[in-house]
């Protein structure tokens, strides 16, 4: 490709710098069309409806009836600037419409005229608008540049959630006809199939055999990898991207050897073979339900006991937030254990009561840092302290690889920046804005890899780990340095029997216990 | 709704290339989907393209990365058992663009 050269130029440079202005040059970025099958499989007109204006208007209205809290963000805005540089699809564009007062005045320039008293009588004097066509294409170009990751929404001092708006906008662009191809052919695929792969159980069948076989060549040991087995203690639902795609599969070769050194017994479902819940994308809290429904299904008719949920970001903001609200209550599963819990908490629980070893010198080539995503970091906890979502995953890190570092604290833990690809951004026709919309976390990879010769970068969502695989390449870096946390896990784990493990002279203390606590950074500082 | 010209006759596919009717797939149509894509097809994308069609016919999915990976080295050595091998021949993705060769449905998802 012609631009990729001046894109690895990018990667150097101030994670955070505000770039100068590029007024619409991201205007003409625009998903694929829903095409009238995607839409209507979920309830939407297949195309532009007649008199679609008024229609959208009065689903505007109908969602501020709903929540309050939009009414609220779309009142309370005083352009005090704060947010204007926290996007990176701004900072990685410098599309004035990217930032996200302007991005939520899109919507809100709508709302005025016509919800609001002076808006009505005096629409040029307080920057109310009609909803006209332009205005409706503004909506479908930038509101597939906003990943709903809410990091703007940390730094605004009124709290307002710009994803809350983001999501309000697809809705009425979907209750109008106007749909996301990609979004909504995959809901769809979810319904008729079980997952946003489209894969049938049969294939998940065989994936999953094929996968024992792997193990056991590798390890001499018969870990099991079971579909749809009633009885069975822990159902875990994980992305359907684990089950094709790395280094996602790589990560649940790690779920499975941690599930069979914990001897519980566990269970995928072909039902609720899908963790993401792609509704909450495009803001249908019907979608989000009926995609939510299936999982509760699944738990109930295998009889299970615990709810487990694999690495994906925004499946645990909805697992986390919403599972109860949409599909609960599940009173039905043991209430000694968090109902949903995420696997990160399951094996850091097994590392901290000792139960699990590792051979960390097996990530010794490997020198890690950690991408928070931003649904687990800005949207959940993990654990019962706050932060937890931020320390468990880094302890695990540290108890399974002598080396690693943390990027800029700006960009990381409840700062974190968006991988580029969330929110239903992770489709090819988006390439421009995933790539423009990497940047700064690309430059603070940049950053730790010169400083502290970091090789590889960490996550917990299957969309992060896809885009990074995607982009890393165009920023210099390899494909294959985002990996997986339960991948770093599976590398260094040794199971109870295993041929490493009889070869090796056993330490039965747990490397979580003393080297998994915030000392260990320092310590794996010092080697340098 | 585009479509290749191919043989006289419009083969119908979507805003990125894939087939609408994966059951209007041939041969030469792949090359001629290939040659859109840039690429001359060797054998070597043939061992691919071939594997992926049989699979699909038995599971109705496109193999996993991991699964494709470990059949190119069962069937024709090491050297071409891993992902990066894959890339070489497929530049966009051996799941994505291999597929839409293959005239099977995209991977959709997070992948």
């Amino acid at each position: 490709m012609a631009g990729d050269d001046n894109i690895i130029d990018r990667a150097n440079g101030d994670p955070l710098e505000c770039p100068a202005l590029a007024p619409g040059v991201m205007a003409s970025s625009k998903p694929y069309v829903a095409a009238p099958a995607h839409q209507e499989a979920l309830g939407f007109p297949g195309q532009l409806v007649e008199g679609w204006q008024e229609k959208a208007i009065a689903r505007l209205g109908e969602l501020l009836e709903s929540s309050r809290a939009l009414r609220v963000y779309l009142d309370s805005c005083v352009k005090c600037g704060a947010c204007t540089d926290k996007c990176q699809f701004f900072l990685g564009s410098g599309d004035p419409n990217n930032m996200p007062v302007a991005r939520q005045d899109l919507l809100r320039k709508v709302y005025r005229r016509y919800f609001t008293l002076a808006g009505k009588l005096t629409p040029s004097l307080v920057g109310a608008e009609d909803l006209t066509e332009q205005v409706l294409e503004e909506w479908f170009s930038y509101f597939h540049q906003c990943s709903q990751c809410r990091r703007c929404s940390l730094f605004c001092p009124y709290g307002i959630d710009t994803a809350e708006i983001s999501m309000a906008a697809r809705d009425i662009m979907d209750t109008i006809g106007k749909g996301q191809k990609y979004s909504n052919e995959i809901i769809g695929k979810v319904f008729k199939i079980g997952n946003n792969l489209g894969l049938p159980p049969k294939a998940l069948k065989a994936t999953l055999q094929g996968l024992e076989e792997e193990i056991e060549e590798e390890t001499g040991v018969a870990v099991r990898l079971p579909l749809d087995e009633p009885g069975a203690e822990i159902l875990l639902v994980t992305p359907s991207a684990d089950f094709f795609a790395s280094p996602h599969m790589e990560g649940l070769i790690g779920y499975a050897k941690v599930l069979h050194e914990s001897g519980i017994s566990w269970t995928f479902s072909s039902h609720a073979s899908e963790a993401a819940n792609f509704g909450m994308f495009i803001g249908s809290t019907d979608n989000m339900r009926n995609v939510a429904l299936r999982i509760r299904k699944a738990a109930e008719d295998l009889g299970v006991k615990r709810l487990v949920f694999g690495e994906c970001g925004h499946a645990w903001r909805v697992a986390y937030n919403f599972l109860d609200t949409l599909a609960g209550p599940f009173d039905f599963l043991d209430p000694k254990y968090p109902r949903p819990q995420h696997i990160c908490e399951f094996t850091w629980d097994l590392i901290k009561a000792g139960r699990l070893t590792f051979d960390k010198s097996k990530n010794d080539q490997i020198r890690l840092t950690f991408h928070d995503s931003c649904n687990v970091a800005r949207a959940s906890r993990m654990g019962d302290e706050p932060g937890g979502q931020f320390e468990i995953p880094r302890a695990i890190l540290r108890a399974t690889c002598n080396h690693f570092y943390d990027m800029a604290p700006e960009t990381i833990r409840e700062s974190t920046l968006c991988c580029g690809g969330g929110g239903g951004l992770l489709t090819d026709e988006l390439m421009d804005v995933r790539i423009k919309g990497a940047q700064p976390r690309m430059r603070a990879l940049r950053a730790v890899a010169d400083e502290h010769g970091v090789t590889h970068m960490a996550a917990i969502c299957a969309i992060c780990k896809a885009q990074f695989s995607k982009i890393l390449p165009k920023y210099g870096f390899d494909m294959e340095a985002i990996v997986s946390v339960h991948q770093m896990v599976s590398n260094a784990i040794v199971l109870s029997g295993s041929r490493t493990g009889d070869a090796s002279d056993e330490d039965d203390a747990p490397d979580g216990e003393h080297d998994g606590g915030p000392a260990a950074q320092k310590e794996g500082s010092g080697d340098e | 709704m585009s479509a290749y010209q191919f043989n006289g006759s419009a083969v119908a596919h979507d805003e990125e290339g894939y087939l609408v009717d994966i059951a209007e797939w041939s041969p030469d149509l792949a090359l001629l989907i290939a040659k859109s894509e840039n690429i001359e097809m060797a054998p070597e994308h043939w061992e691919v393209v071939n594997f992926l069609r049989s699979y699909y016919e038995e599971y109705q999915v496109a193999p996993a990365v991991r699964v494709l990976v470990k059949e190119m080295t069962k069937k024709y050595g090491k050297e071409k058992g891993d992902q990066k091998y894959l890339y070489s021949l497929f530049p966009y993705g051996p799941a994505k663009q291999a597929c839409k060769i293959a005239g099977l449905p995209k991977p959709t998802g997070c992948v």
